[in-house]
Formats: structure tokens, sequence, C-alpha cells
């Protein structure tokens, strides 16, 4: 009858891959993934399909790893999902696909996720089969930010076959594929392969061209594009407000993993970008940025890293995998605090105090409001502090677009399918949601394509007006 | 990949550089930065745009040679080599309107940056008072491009080895003494800055300055180049470069960009060394 259980992906031992950066599970075998696919119930109902952002026909590719059929599997999921190797890493589906799975109801969900980052990985090598791309419509669109939501966008539109050009302001394309997710979680030859991949499909990538500053989103149009597509994602990280927090030591996220991910700090002094590694770290929040800046710290020789979430192990939005992994590499956990002030030697981060927190009723978000408890302060020393209590909006484009308009938060308005306030320009991902997931921008890059195309279409008929 | 069109010794030092960047050139303005990075193992930094040229496309940076990669900006790269990536124009414009009468100084390699700037301002019909100084005469540069732009001109040199010996809070403080004065633009080493803010808070005279602050992207993404402006977190990159002199908390801004003056320091060590031992090859 059925496992009841998944069948378990081979881990490196936390003992050793806390000294170094190789991706921590190693992936299924053919064998494991055929037999993990033996587990699906191949219900008629498909919720797991309504489960993913992208709606994969889940049943059908797990069918075809069934029968062995490898190739045919990574069609089925490269017809809604351009970036199967990436998802199948990082995407919740524990809280997607696989929450609602039927046999969840009664043993463990079918591991949907590993099989997808099987059949992925599986496609790397025995050669990756390019989507079609469609007959030139002789439009042009801009797509701004090469993160999940500009990749999997300019994917589409040339699927459709339109011209593409992708500004990315890093030297690098990527976004927080690239500069965020670290290398142990998700390997970058995989987020290289997928740009070259999309390249490869006639994708123009223009980088260091920072949108806002090198060139206005009128400009674009200006220079002849018919429609802009903006997943400028995140932006400036959020501080906490409180004294100290500028001393030298403590650092936001982003600066820290970028400093790692993108700018190899790790390999100073051969690369030239320094990192300064505390003996005692403290990490301020509870998301997925949270554990990989923990983990990178313990990687780069941190001697004990504390990290600090003002309410419990239960309301934590990191992947529950994450909170297993960090724990397994002795990452420890306060929970329920907050920190009040950074204690200041000569200059430097000597410490951080905080207040002991309870939970009172539930606020907007639907988790339980932490409350301060009086007279509970007390001193953690540290002497590093990465603060991961997320981003706002990345500025320039909003500040610079006469007319796009934007939330309180600074976040982009938009639709559904990704229409903004202003004619041709359509937005999706961090930038309209804040700090979100990296499939649920692949999702809003993929209905802002469709969207596009459909405008294009609309405005101009089948073929744009020459000298347009 | 941008070429470098030339290159010319300023003094011991001291380089200038221009450098193919159309897309900069055409968008740029006084007060803006870019962000180098050498290449493929460089790390990036920010410059200040010390001119640009439209119709050549191109760029100019000066670039005084304190760590690795300026040092190794200065030794190794030469006309006809390129530099990896070059992005901007970053940061927010200067403020260029009419003001009446306007100090600019500019101090050590800010001598650079002030120039686009007293030039914006004078053509915007301001009566331009510069100041420029260095520690000793063979690191002042631009004297004629200054000249050129200011009204008038005072030279200060530490050592007294050329014009005015002193520091240029002397003369400044002089003109704003017996003068009146609109505004004041600073641009230098943080200290030259703090003193010139001090100076201009004595005659409670509005004064700008440009934080040269450590950077990583250099365009709203890392927060590495915060600083304390009026009690609260700004970023130098999208808030500013310029803020104004009396509001920012000049120890914290001093102590934050000592950060890594071991690695730095280490970094610049090393890469000498490596330097040494080619030559003796």
């Amino acid at each position: 009858m059925i496992r009841p259980t998944q069948v378990p992906m081979r881990e490196q031992d936390p003992k050793a891959r806390v000294h170094n950066f190789e991706e921590v599970p190693f992936g299924y075998t053919p064998e494991e993934a055929v037999s993990e696919a033996e587990r699906c119930l191949q219900c008629k109902r498909a919720p797991c399909i309504q489960g993913c952002p992208v709606n994969i026909n889940i049943p059908k590719f797990i069918r075809e790893i069934r029968e062995g059929n490898f190739r045919a599997a990574i069609r089925t999921i490269k017809e809604t999902n351009n970036l199967p190797a990436i998802c199948g890493r990082v995407c919740p589906q524990e809280t997607q696909c696989q929450a609602v799975c039927t046999l969840g109801k009664k043993y463990e969900p079918v591991a949907i996720g590993r099989l997808e980052r099987f059949v992925a990985d599986w496609e790397y090598e025995h050669g990756v089969e390019l989507p079609e791309v469609g007959k030139p419509t002789g439009f042009r669109v801009a797509v701004v930010g090469s993160g999940p939501a500009g990749l999997t966008c300019a994917a589409d539109l040339r699927r459709f076959g339109h011209a593409v050009t992708i500004f990315e302001a890093l030297h690098e394309p990527g976004g927080v594929l690239m500069y965020g997710i670290p290398e142990f979680r998700l390997p970058k030859k995989i987020v290289r392969a997928e740009i070259e991949n999309l390249l490869r499909m006639g994708v123009e990538l223009r980088c260091n061209v920072v949108v806002g500053r090198t060139v206005t989103i009128d400009e674009l149009f200006a220079q002849g594009y018919h429609a802009v597509f903006v997943g400028s994602g995140a932006g400036l990280p959020k501080f906490l407000g409180i004294p100290g927090e500028n001393l030298i030591g403590i650092y936001s996220a982003n600066e820290f993993l970028t400093r790692v991910n993108l700018m190899r700090a790790y390999l100073f002094p051969e690369y030239d970008t320094p990192i300064k590694i505390g003996k005692v770290v403290a990490v301020v929040g509870g998301g997925n940025v949270a554990m990989d800046a923990a983990r990178t710290a313990l990687r780069l020789g941190a001697e004990r890293v504390v990290v600090l979430y003002r309410r419990t192990e239960a309301e934590m939005p990191a992947r529950r995998e994450e909170i297993h992994h960090a724990k397994e590499e002795g990452v420890e956990f306060e929970f329920l605090v907050n920190p009040v002030r950074f204690l200041d030697s000569s200059g430097r981060v000597s410490g951080v105090e905080c207040i002991r927190m309870e939970l009172g009723d539930p606020d907007e978000s639907g988790r339980r409001r932490p409350i301060p408890i009086p007279g509970s302060n007390f001193v953690i020393p540290v002497d590093m502090v990465i603060v991961a209590i997320g981003n706002d909006p990345h500025p320039l484009v909003p500040r610079t677009t006469p007319g796009l308009a934007t939330t309180k938060h600074g976040t982009v308005v938009a639709d559904e399918d990704g229409r903004t306030s202003r004619e041709g320009v359509f937005a999706g991902g961090d930038i309209v949601t804040g700090a979100a997931t990296v499939i649920s921008a692949m999702g809003a890059g993929k209905r802002a394509a469709r969207a596009i195309h459909q405008y294009l279409l609309t405005k101009y008929g089948h073929a744009p007006v020459q000298g347009a | 990949m941008h070429l470098i069109r030339k290159k010319r010794v300023l003094g011991p030092n001291l380089v200038e550089l221009e450098v193919e960047a159309p897309l900069i050139a055409a968008k740029a303005q006084p007060g803006q930065f870019v962000i180098i990075r050498l290449h493929e193992k460089g790390e990036r930094i920010p410059l200040t745009l010390a001119d640009w040229d439209k119709d050549r496309g191109t760029i100019t940076l000066v670039a005084q040679m304190v760590g690795k990669t300026t040092h190794q900006l200065g030794l190794e790269y030469d006309e006809g080599d390129v530099i990896a990536d070059v992005v901007g124009p970053l940061g927010n414009p200067s403020e260029i309107k009419f003001y009446g009468t306007v100090v600019c100084v500019g101090g050590g390699v800010g001598i650079a940056p002030i120039f686009p700037i007293a030039r914006a301002l004078k053509g915007a019909g301001n009566t331009v008072i510069g100041i420029v100084g260095a520690r000793t005469k063979d690191l002042l540069f631009w004297l004629d491009r200054m000249e050129k732009v200011c009204h008038e001109l005072h030279v200060t040199t530490d050592d007294g080895s050329f014009g005015q010996k002193g520091v240029v809070t002397e003369p400044l403080r002089e003109i704003l003494r017996t003068r009146k004065v609109e505004h004041i633009w600073a641009i230098g080493p943080a200290i030259m800055m703090k003193f010139a803010t001090l100076t201009a808070q004595e005659f409670a005279v509005p004064i700008t300055v440009s934080l040269n602050t450590i950077m990583v992207d250099g365009t709203g993404m890392c927060g590495g180049c915060r600083a304390e402006v009026q009690g609260e977190s700004k970023f130098a990159c999208v808030d500013g470069p310029e803020f104004d002199g009396t509001k920012v908390n000049w120890d914290l801004l001093l102590a934050r960009l000592s950060t890594y003056k071991e690695e730095e320091k280490c970094a610049l060590e090393r890469y000498l060394a490596q330097v040494a031992e080619a030559a003796r090859r």
C-alpha cells in the first residue's frame, strides 16, 4: 500500500556543512524519485494545482516521473514554470501545493518540491530544451530587474514573440536569487544556467543600468519600447529605529548577504570585498532571510549565532525546513524577545539589550501581537548584529515615474495582472506586494506577460505601427 | 566594459581618468556619483563625478590612491584598458538654482566633485567664491578649471607650499565674517566637512555636504551607506549623497568610515607586496 512517509532526502551532515557553502540537500536519485512519485494518489480534483501559484499540472508530471518518463515530466512543468530548478529548492511547498495534497490529510503529503527539483536537475544533466520562441511581433518590451519576476516575465514575453530587453542595476543578473539566497540553499550555477537559457531564447540583458537613474521609464518609451514591466523588487532594508543601530558591526541582512553572495566576501582578500564576522552574532527577525543570514554567519566562522524573534517559533514566517536546518547546524533561538537598544563600545556594537515579550490578541496579520513585559530587560553580549526584519520597496522607479500610483508603503499599485496607473506600465513581485516569495513574484511576472501581450494586441492590432 | 580613454597623474597617488560611459554622460548632473568595479574579483566603490562630456560619451573621475582598489586603478589601469563595471549616475543631483553669493569648498580629492557644482552654480547666475585646499602643493589640481568657474578662488595648503598656509576653514571664516553668503557647498574628507559645517554654523549660513560613506550596491538596496541625519538613519545612495551639514552626526560617520580599517590595510599591503614581487621578476 501507500508509504505513509516521504522518501527522505539525503543531506550533508550538519557538522560538515557548517564549514562549507555547498548545497545542503543532495536531491533524489531516479529510484528515489520514482518511489516518491508512486505515493501520489492521482486524484481527479487535484487540489495541488490550485495550491501552486503558477498552476503546474502536478499530478501529470508526477505520473510521468512514476513511468520513468523524466523528459515528459519536465516538459509538463515548463508549460507553466520557467524556473523549476529554482522553485524546487526555494518554494514553500509546505504552505502551497503540499499543504492541500489529499494524501496529506492522513499521511505526509507527496514531496512535490523534491520531485520538481529532481526532474529539473535531471534536465540539466541530459540537456535543456528551450521553450519555443514565438514568431516576431515587432513589439519591444523593457523589463526592469532580473529577479524572479523579471526573468519569468521576460521568458513568457519571448514565447509570445516580443523583443525583450532586461535592465539590471547590479553587475550580475538574478536579483535576490543572486545577492540574497545563499549558495547552500540555491547554487549560483543554477541561476546562471537559467539566465543563459533566457539569453539563448533571444532576451537582451543590460546590466549596470539603474532604471530611475541611468534611464527613466518615460525615456524607455521614447526609445521605442511599447510596454514596460517593473520587477525592481525589494529595496532599502528596514531597521529597528532604536538607539545604536548605526554602530559598527550592525548590518542589514541585505548588506551582509550581498557582501557574501554577490561580492564573495568569504573569499577576501582574494576577492576585494571585505566582511567582518563577529564571535557572537545576533540575528534579528524570524523569516527565511534571517535563517539565511544566521546560517551564513556560522559558515563564516561565528562561534555563536542567536536568532532573536519577538513571537514564538510557531509564528515564525521562515520555512520549517530552514528553521530545522538552522537548528541542526547549531543556530540558537531566543523567542519572545525584542531588541530595545544596542550597546556601544567605542563605536562598535558590544551588546543588545532586549525586552521579553508575551503574546496578546491577534493583529491584522492574524498572528498574536507581541507585547513587551515591563522590567524584563536583559543584555546579550554580541559583537555583530544582522537585522533581517524586511525591506521597503525599491524607491527609484516610483520616485522617477510621474503618474505611477503608489501605496502609503511605497509599493506600486497594480491589479492582479500587473496593470498600473500608467498605460503600458506593468509591475509585479516585491515592488507590488512588499517582501514575499520567489514563486509569488514568478506568478506575477507570468500574469503580467499575458496582460502585456493582450495590451499590445489590443492597442496596436497585430503589428506595431512602423516607426512607433 | 568601459574603456579608459585618457589617464593623467595629477599628483602623488592622485589620478584623473576619462572613461567611456555614454549613458551616464548623457544623464549626469552635478553632485551625482558612479559605482565602479574594476574586474571580476573587484569590490564596488563609489566615486563622485568630476566631469562628463555628453558628445564624447565620457565621464571624468578623480581617484586618490588610498586602498587596494584605488591603488590598482592608479598603478595598473592605463589608457586603452577597460573597467568591468561602471554604473550611474547615482544619488540626487545638487540643488542648482540662483542663491546670490555662494561658496564652494573643495578639500583634497574633493576638489574634483566641487568643480561641476561650482560650474553649474555660476551658470545659474550665482557669484561663486571657490576655496580649494590640500596638504601640500603637489596634491592641488584643477586650479585652472576652478578659476574659470569661480568669480574668485582661494587656495590653501597645510604646509604653506602654495597659496595661503592653513586649512580651508580659515578663508571660509574670513569670507563669512566680511561678506553676505547665501549658501555653502563643502566636499572633501569627512573631518574637513565637519569643520566646514561648524564654521558655517557660527555664521548661520546653510551648508550642503556630500557624504562619502561605505557603499555596496549604491542603488538603494543594501543599507550599508546609512548615516544619521537629524537623528534618523538616512541612506547616502538614494537620500543623498548631499545633506544639510548641520544635521549630520559627524562622529558616527567618521566611526563608520573606519569599519574595515584592518581589512583595508591587509588588502593594500598584500596588493603592494604582489606589485613589488612582480616588479622584481
